[in-house]
């Protein structure tokens, strides 16, 4: 026998085990070393969180009380998984190209990103999860409270409340820990799928395990477990076809809707091919999880005494035998499914709530205007919070019913909940005319039926309805029962529901579609997503060129998505149409992908909604949508051909433009420059010429000579520099400089970068914020060159940052090989029209001279970073003046190439 | 005797295409025979068999499974090839 601290002590380590799990594998993913943990056999096993421990300890009692009909609830999905040709890959093939969050994102982002939608989609799946998780809790203390009754000695149980508590709490923990690490949903939780993956094998291990033991071990094989079953009350068994149709049906529907699966099944996958393997290797799994239900649960009811609990027998069963560690293993496998249901559900839950529910309501209540803020770390903490929400949902749906056994039918009920969202999501992607007006009358109707019919009378009669409700229906209405709905008296409660729910919403949900009109944006969404194999025609766009700012967008973008993905985004997206920098046009084609993206994060409605702020609505005209209604499919072709061309010309136009207005800007600052240098030399020459012609007269008393003298040699120093710099820069140029390549600090490399730039107008006082421990990077490179720059930079900022209170910020990162560091002020910055001159020759933003240098600094730097193999730009959207450095950390030899 | 090569040059793309008919009508075929037990049910006072009827689902199942197998590797191999490919309708 198990004693209970030692059952507590293995539950410690197991959770233990699963958060190194988690964590080493979010380590290497960081890295880009985890190819391998995103393989079909990843993704199969993370599939397995259908079978929750519901399933896992369940359906022994199920089988033993009503025979092979267990089995409906894994051919449902067996069916679904073979066929995936029809559904499951065009939902991944939309998943992935809408950026879908969830499945509340996905039915609204169909329906014209409805945010409306989404909320009634939010609350159902919330109201159909609680109970679910609540049975898991309820199974967790329930194998514990099996090992506590066995063992007499070692600590006593704790009420079952506590247990569960404990239980729950600690499953919050992970979760937060590993579920809300990233924002974007589609950069996917990889540390939490591996620990999933690994949960997986270890019930499937933990369930063979007790069959084989109770086939080979306790039984004589196969064949006597036959004739077991044949010598047994379960030899016969009653096969009502409507259940058998209708549970079939349900599972089938379930495992396409459920939050939780659908989070695993298209939110995080991660190759459209993982479908074609888990297409058979998923209902293998399920397969091997039903193999021997039936054994134990035959084996179970001749050798436990009667009355034995039927549900718990995959544990009773080996402690009977005195198998403690095959117990033990059992204990653990049901440990697992709860554990990993509970955690991806109420990821999946808790990102539906936050994008659907908290945001808008934020992004409502908040005045109009630019995005404020970090919105990063408000979604994040709005995420957090629900996740503890949802577990505290649970835990309080479990203490409030007590942990009865009606708890056990909860599972089917939540089934049929979720099963309302099928006619709305298959409508959506393979029907056009489905709309959202549609979508929401039948969603709402199936769950009202689902809510009266099942939900409710779950609770007993005179639970929640009184009993006078199931005798003669609400005030007498004898054909509103709710076993009894419209008469039909005689029926299975649970198929009674799940018919008329399904068929009221499925025919309120096509009529009203048939009935009502689509917006635009609805029309143009419907055809992305049934079309969504078909590249010609799922490309709408929906938004009119260039109304948008692209530095605002960028700045909103950053604050969702985060500094270094927002701007990589950006830059990619300047590349696609052929410019350098950071700041794309704002095309129709730019919009649609940023809404997108952002979509990611935040869900559709959201993304969709920030986006119109900037941008003005979204239009779409009549061509537009004939365009996409494909009556002219003849022209497309032929004309997407142009298409192509045009957008190319467009390019290499676009190029040539940019190219041209800069050498217009160059030759003129050329000739600017030219008579700027011959004033620049002559000055001090006029001065040096006439002093020295004064000292030549002699005859002058010595303090005045000194004077002269220091003058002289003081326009003779400038003149100097100005030589050095222009030598320096061709010298920069023609990539003769020899590097002296050391290794260098680079936290003592700014530190003198600081004090040496310190001299530049002293008066003014900046703050300087930087992170120490970020900096301790030891770089191969020159660092009398780097410093260089770092200077100018930092004098730069000196002298040109206009900031009442001057801050300077110098963030360094390590990304792959190289190193790249910030140089930010709190000015007005550089403007947009400036932005690309500033690295050129002679550029000077002022004409006033009142920097007095010849507008060589930055030209200088570009060089010097170009000789040390890395790059500099301006960093645009900082709030301020900011420069982006990038160089190798380690640079392996002088480059003798000609830089660019 | 040689093999005559086919007067329709597109056998590969037409194979393709057939496999894809089967992979959409094996849940239908899965469906029909899981349905199948209800229609022998048992006649007068005699009880349904779950040892038998037990094997025969199972047996199904893993029929099902094999089939889904041999049908993926194809159609894996046209997912990879056509990332944006068409239905073929």
């Amino acid at each position: 026998m198990m004693p209970f601290n030692l059952l507590v002590l293995a539950c410690v380590t197991y959770v233990a085990f699963l958060f190194l799990v988690a964590f080493v594998v979010e380590r290497r993913a960081a890295a880009g070393a985890a190819r391998w943990l995103r393989s079909p056999l990843v993704y199969t096993l993370s599939l397995s969180i259908y079978c929750t421990a519901w399933t896992f300890y369940g359906a022994v009692g199920y089988a033993a009380r009503s025979g092979l009909e267990f089995a409906t609830i894994y051919l449902g999905p067996t069916l679904v998984f073979v066929g995936w040709w029809w559904v499951l890959r065009k939902l991944v093939r939309i998943g992935r190209q809408q950026r879908v969050t969830s499945i509340a994102d996905m039915v609204s982002s169909r329906y014209g990103k409805s945010n409306t939608l989404g909320v009634v989609v939010t609350l159902i799946c919330v109201c159909a999860a609680t109970p679910y998780i609540a049975l898991q809790l309820q199974s967790v203390t329930l194998s514990f409270g099996v090992f506590a009754a066995s063992g007499t000695y070692g600590w006593a149980l704790p009420d079952t409340n506590s247990t569960a508590l404990w239980v729950a709490a600690g499953l919050a923990l992970f979760t937060i820990l590993f579920g809300t690490r990233n924002l974007d949903a589609n950069e996917q939780h990889t540390g939490v799928v591996t620990a999933i993956a690994v949960e997986a094998v270890v019930k499937l291990v933990a369930l063979l395990a007790v069959g084989i033991f109770v086939v080979w071990v306790m039984a004589d094989g196969p064949a006597d477990i036959i004739a077991r079953i044949n010598g047994s009350a379960m030899a016969g068994w009653d096969l009502v076809p409507s259940r058998w149709a209708g549970l079939t049906f349900l599972s089938a529907a379930a495992v396409i809707t459920l939050p939780r699966m659908f989070q695993v099944l298209v939110v995080e996958n991660s190759d459209e091919r993982h479908l074609a393997t888990a297409s058979w290797a998923f209902p293998l799994y399920l397969l091997g999880m039903s193999l021997f239900v039936l054994p134990i649960a035959v084996v179970g009811l001749q050798v436990m005494p009667t009355g034995a609990n039927p549900d718990l027998f995959v544990l009773t069963l080996p402690l009977s035998q005195g198998q403690g560690a095959l117990a033990m293993l059992a204990f653990l496998g049901g440990f697992s499914s709860a554990t990993s249901m509970v955690i991806v559900a109420s990821i999946a839950l808790a990102t539906m709530v936050s994008n659907h529910i908290v945001m808008p309501l934020w992004l409502s209540l908040r005045a109009t205007g630019p995005v404020p803020g970090d919105v990063r770390r408000l979604v994040l903490l709005a995420r957090r919070l629900s996740i503890a929400g949802v577990l505290g949902l649970g835990y309080i749906y479990y203490s409030l019913s007590g942990g009865s056994a009606a708890l056990a039918a909860i599972g089917l009920i939540s089934f049929a909940g979720v099963a309302q969202m099928l006619p709305a999501m298959l409508g959506g992607i393979f029907w056009r005319g489905a709309t959202r007006h549609g979508a929401l009358a039948g969603v709402l109707t199936g769950f009202a039926v689902w809510t009266y019919c099942l939900f409710l009378p779950s609770f007993g009669p005179g639970g929640v309805l009184p009993i006078s409700v199931f005798l003669q229906g609400p005030f007498g209405i004898g054909w509103l029962r709710p076993y009894a709905l419209f008469g039909v008296a005689g029926m299975d409660p649970l198929i009674h529901a799940l018919f008329w729910s399904l068929t009221l919403n499925t025919t309120i949900f096509t009529s009203v579609s048939l009935l009502s009109f689509p917006s635009p944006v609805e029309r143009v969404q419907g055809l992305a997503f049934v079309n969504v194999f078909d590249p010609e025609r799922a490309e709408p766009q929906g938004w009119a060129q260039g109304k948008a700012e692209p530095e605002a967008l960028l700045v909103m973008a950053q604050r969702i998505l985060g500094d270094d993905t927002a701007l990589g985004f950006f830059e990619q997206q300047a590349v696609l149409q052929g410019k350098d920098g950071y700041l794309p046009d704002p095309t129709p084609e730019f919009l649609d992908a940023l809404e997108r993206r952002l979509a990611g994060s935040v869900g559709a409605a959201t993304a969709h909604a920030m986006i119109s702020e900037l941008a003005g609505r979204a239009r779409i005209t009549v061509a537009d949508l004939m365009r996409m209604a494909g009556e002219t499919a003849q022209i497309v072709e032929h004309s997407s051909q142009l298409e192509s061309q045009r957008e190319e010309l467009t390019r290499t136009a676009r190029q040539l433009r940019e190219a041209n207005a800069k050498l217009t800007q160059i030759s003129v600052q050329k000739d600017a420059f030219l008579s700027q240098i011959s004033h620049e030399l002559r000055t001090p020459m006029t001065s040096i010429r006439a002093f020295s012609e004064i000292l030549m007269e002699g005859d002058m008393p010595p303090e005045m000579i000194a004077h002269y003298a220091r003058i002289i040699n003081e326009e003779a120093i400038r003149l100097t520099r100005l030589l050095d710099d222009l030598l320096d820069l061709s010298v920069l140029e023609n990539g003769t400089v020899q590097l002296n390549l050391k290794l260098a600090n680079l936290s003592e490399l700014i530190d003198r970068s600081l004090r040496a730039a310190g001299h530049i107008r002293p008066e003014r006082r900046f703050i300087v914020q930087r992170d120490l421990p970020a900096e301790q990077i030891f770089l191969r490179t020159d660092p009398d060159r780097l410093g260089q720059v770092l200077i100018n930079l930092i004098s730069n900022a000196r002298k040109y940052c206009d900031a009442a209170r001057p801050e300077l910020r110098i963030v360094v990162r390590q990304r792959g090989g190289r190193v790249v560091i910030d140089v930010i002020d709190n000015g007005s910055g550089i403007p947009r029209n400036k932005q690309a001159l500033i690295f050129e020759k002679f550029a000077r933003l002022t004409d006033q001279s009142r920097a007095g240098g010849a507008g060589l600094g930055l030209a200088i730097c570009r060089e010097i970073m170009a000789n040390l193999g890395g790059s500099i730009g301006y960093l645009p959207g900082q709030g301020g003046a900011a420069f982006r450095m990038t160089l190798p950390l380690r640079l392996e030899k002088p480059q003798n190439e000609v830089a660019a | 005797m040689k093999r005559r090569s086919p007067v329709f040059l597109a056998r590969r793309g037409y194979r393709l295409r057939r496999i894809r008919d089967a992979a959409r009508l094996l849940p239908v075929a899965g469906g029909f025979l899981f349905l199948l037990p209800i229609l022998w049910g048992p006649s007068g006072n005699e009880r349904r068999v779950t040892a038998s009827d037990g094997i025969y689902i199972f047996i199904v199942w893993l029929g099902l499974i094999v089939a889904a197998a041999l049908l993926s590797r194809p159609l894996r191999e046209e997912t990879d090839t056509a990332p944006a490919g068409g239905d073929g309708r």
